[in-house]
């Protein structure tokens, strides 16, 4: 079954989706959409050191992606600069960076595109076990420590008080977000790895009443995304990472059209109760 | 340096020359503190004297730069900050806030909103609900599973004149049916007066202690609250005469 690449690519997108939802909801729950581009943007860092070093690509983007997110938690505390520009800096230093060493390194025949745009239609099966045993280890953490991770999102003091380690919990967010980010990067690139963590959150958080809810909802809506765009990409032939994240795109404008059809049709009722004899 | 020590020794918690030191001022300096079981303990002072940061130390929320904190072994302590606001993407009922930092049955949380008079609340999103609902739904979540010490920061913030006298009431009446211990930020000295075992007055620096017969330094209690001081215990003086013959009907003169 996995000799086509065809399916191949879906089984690997909807891999990836299934944890990208979820995490998604955090990133989108602690307004953390920049902190995310930033972390993907200097994956290709991590790539660069990768090649030079001659390890595992997997483990220089995790490496380099957690130093940045930890390097951001540190200097946001103390710099004059706003959160914003600090994230806009480094976000886009890190790429030029990283562009500019892989580069240099001519020794090394690489198609930065692929890193780039991503290259979901060339995943090999042992790409496929790293995603679904990587993914399976980043889930089980997630459920395993949820009460925690909602709870630090909800409020930071209300869980120091009661021994909920609030910041072991955002070490533990940072850490899953660079495990997935090294992950995503393989199916969208680079550029587009942040779509996939907050396009299905946003997508879906008028329909969930609760955060377990909207977990689930955005999985969901990422693997619609996923086998849509890929099917697109098939038929019209067009790149498979930018035509997953037009999926996503299609998808949260009908959800939210939809929500505002329906919010409409309720409001429009209820006054004409109100305005009725 | 740990600053927070578990011991067998204390009753609940308790703060030891503790001090704060940010952006190059003391917030708090050489402040004790300590709550014992079925005390009511009261921290009032002017607005940016510490309360705050005081209560979030003896917490644990916060840790202090001098001092040291020690919580009695196991200590389960229920918060209510001054407020929380919950960002509107978060999609969370009431009956999900109660559950918030630990397992909850539906006896347990539909009992906790019962109590507080705001069960028809439980299906709510929490971001729909007024100040005082707010209010009542988190004193409800930090009783849900009847911690040993209750950290109320400001608790009657946004409620009426009824609500309030009835939130010190329900605040009363935990500590004297569960016994725990309660630490009671205030900025309201009628209501502190009339409910408290032990105030503690806070500018940056203890100010002056007491109980609401006899208080440790009252020039400079009268010099930082003046004439409403003067009310207030005066009101607590006259409820608390009133109160050997009718209890209730004092609580609410007081408040």
């Amino acid at each position: 079954m996995f000799d086509d690449f065809f399916i191949r690519a879906l089984v690997a997108g909807i891999g990836v989706v299934l944890i990208t939802g979820p995490l998604g909801c955090f990133v989108v729950w602690q307004r953390l959409a920049y902190f995310g581009d930033t972390m993907a943007h200097s994956a290709l860092l991590g790539i660069a050191i990768a090649l030079a070093l001659q390890i595992h690509l997997f483990a220089g983007v995790f490496s380099v992606c957690l130093i940045a997110a930890l390097l951001l938690g540190k200097v946001s505390n103390r710099s004059e600069l706003p959160i914003d520009s600090i994230l806009g800096i480094l976000s886009h230093s890190t790429l030029a960076v990283g562009l500019i060493l892989v580069s240099l390194m001519y020794w090394v025949r690489v198609d930065i595109l692929q890193y780039l745009f991503g290259s979901i239609l060339s995943v090999s099966t042992a790409d496929i076990a790293e995603i679904y045993l990587g993914g399976a280890l980043v889930g089980g953490l997630i459920i395993w420590r949820w009460r925690q991770l909602v709870g630090a999102t909800v409020s930071e003091e209300i869980a120091a008080a009661e021994n909920l380690r609030p910041v072991q919990a955002q070490y533990l967010l940072m850490i899953l977000l660079a495990a997935v980010v090294a992950f995503a990067m393989k199916i969208v690139g680079i550029i587009l790895t942040a779509s996939l963590l907050i396009i299905p959150a946003a997508t879906v958080r008028q329909f969930s009443k609760s955060p377990e809810q909207m977990a689930i909802f955005s999985a969901l809506a990422g693997v619609v995304a996923v086998v849509s765009g890929l099917c697109f990409s098939l038929f019209a032939d067009t790149p498979s990472g930018p035509s997953i994240v037009f999926a996503a795109l299609i998808l949260f404008i009908i959800a939210t059209l939809l929500f505002k059809l329906v919010h409409y049709l309720r409001n429009r009722n209820t006054h004409h109760v109100r305005l009725g004899p | 340096m740990n600053s927070e020590v578990k011991s067998k020794e204390i009753q609940l918690a308790e703060a030891r020359g503790i001090g704060v030191f940010r952006h190059g001022r003391w917030l708090i300096r050489d402040v004790d503190l300590r709550v014992d079981r079925g005390n009511i303990v009261s921290l009032i002072g002017p607005n940016g004297g510490g309360k705050t940061t005081a209560a979030k130390v003896l917490t644990g929320i916060i840790r202090p730069d001098k001092g040291t904190v020690t919580h009695a072994e196991n200590l389960r302590i229920g918060y209510v900050p001054q407020k929380l606001q919950v960002n509107s993407t978060l999609p969370v009922s009431v009956r999900r806030i109660m559950q918030l930092t630990q397992k909850c049955s539906n006896q347990e949380i539909s009992g906790a909103l019962e109590e507080m008079g705001v069960l028809n609340l439980i299906d709510s999103p929490f971001q729909h609900l007024s100040g005082g609902e707010v209010q009542r739904v988190l004193f409800a979540r930090a009783m849900v599973k009847k911690p040993d010490l209750l950290i109320l920061d400001e608790p009657a913030q946004g409620l009426d004149n009824s609500g309030e006298a009835n939130m010190y009431d329900h605040i009363a009446a935990v500590r004297d049916n569960y016994g725990c211990g309660v630490l009671l930020i205030s900025h309201d000295l009628r209501v502190v007066m009339a409910k408290t075992d032990n105030f503690i007055c806070l500018n940056h620096h203890i100010c002056c202690t007491g109980t609401p017969d006899h208080i440790s330094n009252p020039e400079e209690y009268e010099r930082l609250f003046g004439e409403v001081a003067h009310n207030a215990l005066a009101l607590y003086h006259h409820a608390h005469d009133r109160r050997r013959n009718n209890s209730k009907d004092s609580v609410r003169q007081a408040s």
